[in-house]
């Protein structure tokens, strides 16, 4: 057992300020079960979101330090012993109180997604895909919503543009759907105006932060960037789609 | 005084607690009947314990192995519950599965595919083929994300991080109110509505070494409970043979069982398989008495019967738990699961990729590389809320329940696999039992009483208010000491007594309960909220297992070793009596004929059409 | 609370973080490198000389630096310049004005130029470097009153495939250059120089195919992966593609750097400063 010093924000909308814990921590501890204990032993009333423990709901994301991170899956023999450990909520999204966030602007996000457009089964009533075709699909749906993308990603962060562009977690949702072998919508021309793939300068700190380690950047955004330029800045493209049709 | 007018109040068709599969699968079911549906949970959309699920979900679609069927669906799971499961609900099962599995995918799941580019599908402890359709590791991920973006679009409300408080009666005792709480501003919410469907999973909480998280506190049983409906089979909890042991703070979080679907095996530390040592009788017959069968069946062979790993996870758990007792366990209390040794590190990465991660974040272990050390830990009620098998209505008016919280169709032990199939397909049927009591009774709307309400009202913020009182940490940590220590995994008459008394002891504390600080998102008071449950859920695992003197599933009873014929014919039912909890045993009915010849066929019989059902 | 904390403790402003690591020597090491590369090249370019390694007979077997390829004009007056039938057009025509630099390679840098520019991994590296949008992962950004992204000024980068385009092209010319430099007067053989190019090329291919337009062209536009003959091709060019994709950051360094030096080799061998190991001799 060893004494640890952490510093937690402590407050709610109208303000606040970090207060300071000494308390002991046992042998393979991560940084919630010190905040867990805390919250038994000096504070009752403080608010932190969890679930699963195990880094597969995506319910405490906070910045450790400074940077966004799950508290379950942030061991604490990642810092040295006599390291300060600063937790706060995340940035990008109204503080409710203390590490627990706002983070309902996601919940709209992806209300305005047109979902999966499937098209009919075969005539057995299944549907036939091979493993390659999904492979790229599953990966983005490995997405467990802790939306520390969202947080990091310093069009929402810095720039607050959340009224042009829905940030890296619903990119990936849209490409999960457009590169879905069975899907039939046409979300291209709203992956660039509404969603604003054009914000993204694909400074991939949300590939950095994913704990779910999906390319999002790469395997996700830059994607949907190319399909965007075939369809609107690629004079190629789009004098071929004149002239033999399709999209 | 609190004016019941002032409150903030909606008003619903049918309101769902719980958004976990049962809980949105149910709610879908009713948005897309026109019902004007809610669901509320207490936890953020999508973060549900369902997101936990690993393994797969058990649907007799037949695409690795064509001689699956319902028929063999069904006879592994009334075998696998040990006769005890509600006949026509493990029928339901496994006859609806495969659709809404189907159905789930054009929702927009995407399961890992067979070579022919079908839903492939992995074996399971209890299942005699390859039933499970999956997504690696994480189909309960894909199954509640999947429900979670179809869900809505379907014109569905949701309120989150909303806690369900009390259920609300009217005068003739049908539902009419629900009331909630929020849990970031601490105000309170009013639902009015005709039907409620609980789907609030189970009370993993009320012991410490658990895979539940936070929210399992047996929240459904007491709501149930308190508004008059019955819980059944609630001595039937399930300790899922796999569970971390190390580190101390993670005792407990699920390691699948598709490690061992997948090859995996249990080893002691003499290097051992010593699951070939604790074959039941009844499985003998299809299990691999020895390592050379076993490992044919791993490379498909047919004819070579099934490794004893995969036998049913209450009697994988009790071996585990006698070999560590004989002084045969790992170094850190469990038992060595290899699957390093099995199979290279290139498909274990593709086949349980968060396996892989959980170990080597958590606790520094490849598992490509070394054995995972893995012992029991409580991990699902196979009782709950008692309903009716086709229409999932209590029997209180207008109140359903499914998925976890619901009774009956696992019996005395879950498979593997038919937890998340389950959900899927009492969820439906819950749904639609809600939506068919909701246009039959389309009278006034029935009245909330306002004093019921000021009641509750005041229940939660006493907890706030009064000057002094116990810390809810403590209150939890003490349920997980007496449910540990007298309620695990074997059990006496004695410990069992003695679990019961502690239990009213702790009461008292439990009533004087006092949370400091504001209203507003206060953890120490939502812990508080959720003792009352707990109590109520410890208790009544504790007076059911104490009534069952026998040995048959998940129950296990030293003092009463093995099946009693006797007990096969009965389930333990619990209700709230004038003077407290009312248990008692309640006749199973006769199986009906045709299902019966299935269930007790031999394989063989089965299989060559020789059972007429 | 001082003004520059909000709510949650987090600090607002350029360069703030309650981050405790070193985050900038990424775009410290990126600005070194990016600098220098471009100093050294633009020095390089200017000097319109020795940048040819004469192989002997007819040209064939020489070595050229990869800035400088290929010579579409040329003044042979300059120290270690191709000769004049190498040229595809020729000798320098006299209508150029003696005030503009002459130098081959400021028709080539360009295009190379451009690729980098528009890449979809050195845009990460100079956003990040020298635009602070943002300089680091949950570090304070350049505040801006409303950011456009790549939707206003730098929409430009969306035609990163037509400079794909032309890097293609590039990798057939210096391959041909390397090719060549195995054969001198007639006569196979290798030297140090001859193998300098072919790994020039390699990385440069290496970064050239993983790029993420070429990767989405040759197969990732596609939303299936199965089916016919010329679909399952695509498939593993992709795959292929990705592998290299997936070390897009890595070849962009290890390339700029080989083409880099490459161009010191045939500098320094040019010039007679150093001696070029071969068989010939």
């Amino acid at each position: 057992m060893t004494m640890r010093t952490f510093r937690i924000w402590r407050g709610d909308a109208t303000g606040g300020e970090f207060k300071t814990y000494k308390q002991e921590t046992g042998e393979g501890m991560v940084v919630l079960d010190v905040i867990h204990r805390i919250q038994a032993e000096q504070a009752n009333d403080m608010a932190v979101r969890w679930n699963c423990k195990a880094g597969k709901c995506g319910s405490c994301s906070m910045e450790i330090n400074g940077k966004p991170k799950l508290a379950c899956m942030t061991r604490m023999n990642l810092y040295h012993p006599d390291e300060t450990i600063t937790c706060q909520p995340v940035k990008t999204f109204p503080i409710q109180k203390d590490l627990a966030s706002d983070v309902s602007w996601n919940y709209e996000q992806n209300k305005k997604i047109q979902p999966f457009t499937p098209k009919p089964r075969d005539p057995d009533g299944k549907y036939r895909m091979s493993q390659a075709d999904v492979d790229r699909v599953q990966e983005f749906r490995k997405c467990i919503e802790c939306f520390l993308c969202q947080d990091v990603c310093h069009v929402l962060r810095d720039h607050e543009r959340h009224d042009a562009f829905v940030g890296p977690r619903f990119l990936i949702r849209l490409a999960s759907l457009d590169m879905h072998p069975l899907d039939t919508a046409d979300r291209i021309p709203k992956i660039k105006e509404e969603y604003g793939s054009g914000f993204c300068n694909i400074t991939r700190c949300c590939t950095e932060v994913c704990p779910e380690h999906i390319g999002i950047t790469d395997n996700g955004i830059i994607p949907l960037k190319e399909r965007v330029v075939d369809r609107f800045y690629d004079p190629i493209m789009m004098l071929k789609r004149k002239l033999f049709g399709g999209c | 005084m609190v004016d019941v007018s002032e409150l903030q109040t909606v008003e619903h068709d049918i309101l769902v607690i719980g958004a976990g599969g049962a809980g949105l699968r149910a709610a879908v079911e009713c948005a897309q009947s026109g019902k004007n549906t809610a669901v509320i949970c207490k936890s953020l959309l999508g973060k549900a314990h369902t997101v936990m699920a690993e393994g797969g979900m058990a649907a007799a679609l037949g695409n690795v192995d064509a001689r699956d069927n319902w028929k063999v669906h069904f006879r592994d799971t009334m075998r696998g519950s040990k006769f005890l499961s509600t006949w026509r609900m493990a029928e339901l099962h496994a006859k609806n599965a495969p659709e809404r599995v189907n159905e789930l995918e054009e929702w927009g799941a995407v399961f890992d595919r067979t070579q022919d580019g079908l839903i492939n599908q992995r074996n399971f402890g209890g299942h005699r083929y390859p039933r499970l359709a999956h997504v690696g590791d994480r189909t309960g991920l894909e199954m509640i994300r999947t429900l979670q973006d179809y869900g809505v679009h379907q014109g569905m409300e949701v309120y989150m991080e909303c806690k369900a408080l009390d259920l609300l009666l009217d005068a003739d005792g049908r539902i009419a109110g629900v009331l909630c709480l929020w849990r970031d501003s601490g105000r309170f919410l009013l639902v009015k509505t005709r039907a409620v469907i609980l789907a609030t999973g189970g009370g993993g909480r009320c012991w410490r070494v658990t895979s539940n998280s936070w929210e399992y506190t047996g929240d459904g049983y007491d709501l149930a409970y308190q508004a008059g409906a019955e819980l059944m089979d609630m001595e039937f909890t399930q300790f899922h043979p796999t569970g971390m042991v190390w580190p101390p703070s993670v005792r407990g979080t699920l390691v699948t069982e598709g490690v061992r679907g997948e090859g995996g095996i249990l080893l002691n530390n003499k290097n051992e398989r010593f699951m070939f040592n604790y074959i039941p009788d009844r499985f003998k017959s299809e299990t691999a008495d020895t390592i050379e069968e076993a490992e044919k069946w791993l490379q498909g062979v047919d004819g070579a019967r099934r490794p004893p790993e995969l036998l049913t996870r209450d009697v994988v758990a009790r071996a585990i738990l006698a070999e560590v007792k004989a002084g045969r366990g790992s170094p850190q209390g469990g038992a060595f699961l290899d699957i390093a040794n099995r199979r290279d590190a290139d498909f274990i990465k593709r086949k349980l990729p968060s396996m892989y991660h959980q170990f080597r974040e958590l606790a520094e272990v490849d598992i490509t590389r070394e054995a995972m050390q893995v012992g029991p830990t409580l991990h699902y009620f196979m009782g709950g809320i008692r309903v009716d098998s086709d229409s999932q209505q209590t029997r209180v008016p207008g109140l359903f329940a499914c998925g976890e919280c619901s009774a009956g169709m696992h019996g005395a032990n879950r498979l593997g696999g038919n937890s998340l199939s389950d959900l899927l397909v009492f969820g439906h049927l819950a749904g639609q039992g809600a939506v068919t009591y909701t246009n039959e009774d389309s009278g006034a709307p029935p009245a909330i009483d306002d004093e019921q309400v000021v009641r509750c009202i005041r229940f939660a913020t006493d907890i706030l208010n009064r000057e002094e009182g116990t810390n809810p940490y403590l209150l939890h940590d003490k349920i997980q000491d007496i449910m540990g220590e007298h309620v695990g995994i074997v059990r006496t008459g004695e410990d069992l007594s003695r679990g019961v008394d502690l239990l009213e002891k702790l009461q008292e504390d439990v009533q004087q309960v006092k949370a400091h600080g504001a209203s507003q998102f206060n953890a120490g008071w939502h812990e508080a909220l959720d003792l009352r449950p707990m109590m109520l859920t410890s208790e009544s695992v504790a007076r059911a297992a104490l009534l069952r003197e026998e040995s048959r599933g998940a129950h296990t009873r030293l003092d009463f070793e093995g099946e009693q014929e006797n007990w096969g014919q009965v389930n333990i039912v619990i209700r709230k009596g004038d003077e407290g909890m009312e248990v008692e045993k309640i006749n199973r009915p006769e199986p009906p004929e045709a299902l019966a010849s299935i269930a007790f066929a031999s394989i063989e019989d089965l299989e060559s059409g020789k059972v007429n059902s | 609370m001082s003004p520059s904390t909000l709510t949650g403790g987090h600090k607002a402003g350029l360069a703030q973080t309650l981050r405790a690591d070193s985050w900038w020597t990424g775009p410290a090491l990126t600005a070194t490198i990016l600098l220098g590369f471009i100093t050294y090249s633009t020095w390089a370019a200017f000097q319109a000389n020795h940048y040819w390694v004469d192989g002997g007979a007819e040209g064939f077997g020489g070595y050229l630096s990869p800035f400088y390829s290929p010579v579409l004009l040329v003044d042979t007056q300059a120290e270690g310049s191709v000769p004049a039938h190498h040229s595809w057009f020729g000798e320098k025509p006299d209508w150029w004005p003696s005030s503009l630099p002459f130098s081959p390679a400021f028709l080539i840098l360009a295009f190379p130029g451009a690729f980098r520019f528009t890449c979809y991994y050195y845009r990460k590296a100079y956003y990040r470097t020298f635009t602070g949008t943002p300089p680091g992962c949950s570090v304070g950004a350049v505040p801006q009153k409303k950011y456009k992204g790549e939707t206003s000024f730098l929409i430009f980068q969306n035609l990163h495939r037509y400079a794909l385009y032309f890097a293609i092209a590039f990798i057939f010319i210096l391959s041909w250059d390397a090719f060549q430099s195995y054969f001198r007067g007639g006569k196979i053989g290798i030297g140090v120089g001859s193998v300098v190019l072919t790994l020039n090329v390699v990385f440069l291919s290496c970064y050239t195919f993983g790029c993420h337009s070429y990767r989405h062209l040759i197969g990732g536009k596609m939303n299936r992966f199965s089916g016919c003959a010329i679909v399952q091709t695509r498939h593993r060019a992709w795959q292929g593609c990705s592998w290299l994709n997936t070390r897009h950051m890595l070849f962009a360094w290890v390339s700029l750097f080989g083409v880099a030096l490459t161009d010191v080799y045939v500098r320094l061998v040019s010039m007679n400063v150093i001696k070029d190991f071969n068989t010939w001799n």
